[in-house]
């Protein structure tokens, strides 16, 4: 029954008739949803249901943009996907508030003081150098927005959709933020001197000498 | 927040990996269909679509979607 063409699904569901193709769509979505979420049992049927639904409207809406370059059922399914995992994250995040996650002093999520029991003394100054100076950019360089974003996202591992929607934004832009904030601070890192397989190296667990 | 030396360590390798070609979701999202296509018919995705892949490494929730959309293709298969 489902087993349409490219060509075939898209004329037949630009002429959605009851039953045919959009009906097809909606149980083949239903159908992949239940793979998707086969290890999350929180998941009701009744919600695939919803998802499919509302992913059903989402590509009809969508077609004039769809690109030919796969085939039109992945096209569907990942929309699918995309709205079931919006909504789950929506749900699993619902209670918390970005105060909550981001109400830490400044820059606080990088402790001052950071002892690692398995360095030896080279790699400890290292890595002083560098708690030093991502505080730093933190603290002076960084937007009060970037550092939020950091806090919530990096520290808090808060979703970044989520914590976009409480930020009034969404999570491409949410995305670029924290990439502006990553660049400075990489320019920062690298500013001291030190190459970036010097820095990385000590954090990495010491080997036997 | 807990001073943890993996969080940091995590940091620090995401900082320092950062290049300034990175895609974003919106564009991850345009092209992780083809990439899913591409891994299930067994072709390097990775190599031909470098900056996707580069994106599904740094970003939790397109990762998420991206495998579970495999999950979907290989479970209807
Ligand atoms: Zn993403």
């Amino acid at each position: 029954m489902t087993d349409r063409t490219n060509q075939e699904w898209l004329a037949e569901l630009r002429e959605p008739a009851e039953g045919g193709a959009l009906s097809d769509l909606r149980s083949l979505l239903i159908r992949g949803l239940r793979h998707a979420m086969s290890d999350r049992p929180a998941v009701a049927e009744e919600d695939l249901e919803d998802f499919a639904q509302e992913a059903v409207l989402k590509v009809l809406t969508g077609l004039p943009s769809f690109r030919w370059e796969s085939r039109f059922t992945t096209w569907a399914h990942k929309i699918a996907v995309h709205v079931a995992f919006t909504e789950l994250r929506r749900r699993r995040w619902q209670d918390v508030s970005l105060e909550e996650i981001t109400s830490a002093p400044d820059s606080d999520f990088i402790p001052e003081r950071f002892a690692d029991p398995a360095a030896g003394p080279e790699q400890l100054a290292v890595q002083e150098m560098v708690v030093r100076t991502l505080r730093q950019t933190i603290a002076r360089d960084l937007t009060e927005r970037q550092r939020q974003a950091m806090m919530a996202v990096l520290a808090g591992g808060m979703s970044l959709q989520e914590t976009a929607r409480r930020m009034g934004t969404n999570r491409n832009a949410l995305y670029k933020v924290l990439h502006d904030a990553r660049r400075r601070l990489k320019t920062n890192l690298l500013a001291k001197g030190l190459s970036a397989q010097d820095i990385l190296a000590a954090f990495e667990p010491r080997g036997p000498e | 927040m807990k001073p943890e030396p993996a969080m940091l360590r995590g940091l620090v390798r995401g900082v320092l990996s950062t290049r300034q070609d990175e895609i974003g979701c919106d564009e991850c999202f345009e092209e992780v269909d083809r990439f899913v296509e591409m891994t299930l018919a067994g072709k390097n995705a990775a190599e031909a679509m470098p900056l996707v892949q580069d994106h599904l490494q740094r970003c939790r929730e397109c990762r998420e979607e991206f495998e579970a959309l495999l999950a979907v293709l290989r479970g209807l298969s």
